[in-house]
């Protein structure tokens, strides 16, 4: 059996009296894309918050590869091997493509610089569909290619493992099948991947395993058709039938 | 590899510096003493961007380590070399500014401007405090330095700046602090250790005004806390480097030049009137150049370049 990559163990977070993510246990191992669903407000995008090192958990663990990662700096957590991208795209906007890529290459897990994270830039603008894009303004591009450098930064520093926080939201439905297809790349790269998604499409067809949530809860965890048919997680997501 | 129009840019600016270390040797004194005026700006606003540029992290805390360079020197040119000062102030001022970083730069833009304007007010309070408990109003600085001295010593600590600024816009740390200044969020994410960067850089800042201080004191003969510590210098520097533009080493330059010159004028012909000159200068800046001087430049370059490329 594959290497655990993540672990999370009782993961909490409150906010004051709310309780924003309760004792969430998953595992994801090498190879895997892990899929995080549940309707609004349901505390995914806390999870990857927590996973990343953006917020502190209140009680539980996390580890990546055995190491614990909980309660150290989002920066150390970078280094150690996680990279993200955002659920509201964030680029640098005073850099070109190149260098919002490079940005990306430097600092993290992977460490490059000078000529050797210029080069790596360049594979990974060509890697995601921007090919020859190097050189324009990132305030120049269309959505969906904001989306791809974002993700080329996150990929930039070769990480364990590649959070993308509703990488597909927002996207037309041509460009929703190039996005799909994009990442169903990266799994065949044997890359390890959690994602926070509602694209149904996109979770049936690239993910191993969904974890479900409500309310901060976790109310279910399998495969995309087993959990996608439970009656709890469609009453989570479309309500109680009116008797 | 470095690329040729860098070495150009290198070259053109080791032969400014000459050309101005050479001042004492052809100009009058007057014009030294307005030298030594510009050159003092030039290093102090030039290091200020060399921080607040990437980051807009605007400090108002100029004057605190500016003073703490004059009084190293105040306190110490009796009994230390002045060379040995120098580097003392230095490391005083990269101290001081460690101490302030680490408090403040966890906090966002607001709170850091109105801190650094408090810490300057501060330590003039507790020098002024320190004096009248011994009973002294000042300290006299007396030395043998000339105006000449204390000018190409200015140059050189220019030179030294100019290197550092250049030396650190190539390396990680000066690309970790454009991403910051862009948004520390991603910085963080990216493997930036976002609070270790700044405060280094602020150190270097701090250092820089902090040597200045302590070159200049002697030229001062007689230096007291509301002289070394004048809130007035934090703000000419902030809007000098603004006027000349903070995304490029030579921006600052190009401001404090005409600036200096200009407020020399005023202050000769309307000196009641200065305040009210830096005031308009800080709006035409807000309204009419928010690149400073240097965006205005490549403006125009830009400019000037497509109507060659449509003719």
């Amino acid at each position: 059996m594959s290497q655990t990559v993540l672990s999370l163990q009782g993961a909490t977070k409150r906010f004051g009296g709310l309780v924003a993510v309760n004792g969430i246990d998953f595992d994801v191992r090498q190879g895997q894309v892990l899929g995080l669903i549940g309707p609004n407000g349901s505390g995914k995008s806390t999870v990857l918050n927590l996973i990343s090192g953006a917020l502190g958990l209140t009680a539980g663990e996390i580890s990546l590869r055995g190491a614990v990662i909980s309660g150290q700096r989002a920066d150390k957590i970078a280094r150690r091997g996680i990279a993200r991208t955002f659920q509201l795209v964030r680029l640098l906007p005073g850099m070109n493509v190149e260098q919002n890529i490079i940005a990306g290459a430097v600092f993290g897990h992977r460490r490059r610089w000078g000529a050797s994270a210029r080069q790596e830039a360049i594979r990974l603008a060509k890697r995601v569909g921007l090919d020859g894009k190097g050189p324009m303004a990132v305030g120049q591009l269309t959505y969906i290619d904001t989306k791809r450098v974002e993700l080329a930064r996150a990929l930039a520093s070769d990480p364990k493992l590649l959070l993308l926080d509703e990488w597909l939201a927002g996207l037309n439905p041509t460009e929703l099948q190039v996005g799909i297809a994009l990442i169903q790349s990266l799994r065949e790269e044997g890359r390890t991947i959690v994602l926070v998604e509602h694209v149904m499409d996109a979770i049936r067809s690239l993910c191993d395993r969904c974890v479900v949530m409500s309310s901060g809860d976790k109310i279910a965890e399998g495969t995309p058709d087993a959990v996608l048919s439970d009656p709890e997680v469609i009453r989570a997501y479309l309500g109680d039938a009116d008797a | 590899m470095i690329p040729g129009r860098e070495v150009q840019s290198v070259a053109l600016a080791a032969i400014a510096l000459l050309a101005a270390g050479a001042l004492p040797y052809y100009g009058s004194d007057y014009l030294l003493s307005l030298g030594i005026t510009i050159a003092m700006f030039t290093v102090l606003s030039t290091s200020w961007a060399l921080f607040s540029g990437p980051t807009h992290y605007i400090s108002l805390a100029t004057a605190a380590f500016f003073g703490l360079g004059t009084y190293t020197t105040g306190l110490g040119f009796e009994s230390l070399p002045f060379w040995s000062l120098i580097c003392l102030a230095g490391v005083l001022g990269a101290a001081l500014a460690a101490l302030v970083g680490l408090a403040t730069l966890r906090l966002s833009g607001v709170y850091f401007v109105i801190f650094t304007l408090g810490l300057a007010e501060l330590i003039r309070q507790v020098i002024t405090w320190g004096q009248n408990m011994t009973g002294q109003k000042g300290l006299y600085v007396l030395t043998d330095f000339s105006e000449a001295d204390l000018f190409q010593m200015l140059v050189a600590l220019a030179a030294l700046v100019f290197l550092a600024g250049w030396l650190i816009g190539r390396s990680r740390l000066g690309f970790a602090l454009r991403i910051v200044g862009e948004d520390e969020t991603v910085a963080a994410h990216s493997g930036i250790n976002t609070a270790q960067v700044k405060v280094l850089l602020f150190m270097v800042s701090g250092a820089v005004a902090a040597m200045t201080g302590a070159i200049l004191a002697p030229r001062y003969v007689y230096i007291e806390p509301s002289l070394a510590f004048t809130p007035l210098l934090s703000f000419q520097v902030v809007i000098m480097a603004l006027l000349g533009g903070v995304h490029r080493l030579w921006g600052p330059t190009v401001g404090v030049i005409p600036f200096t010159l200009i407020l020399e004028a005023i202050s000769a012909s309307f000196p009641n009137q200065v305040t009210l000159f830096i005031g308009i200068v800080f709006l035409i800046i807000v309204y009419l150049l928010p690149r400073g001087f240097a965006g205005l430049l490549e403006q125009l370059r830009d400019w000037s370049g497509k109507r060659e490329a449509l003719s």
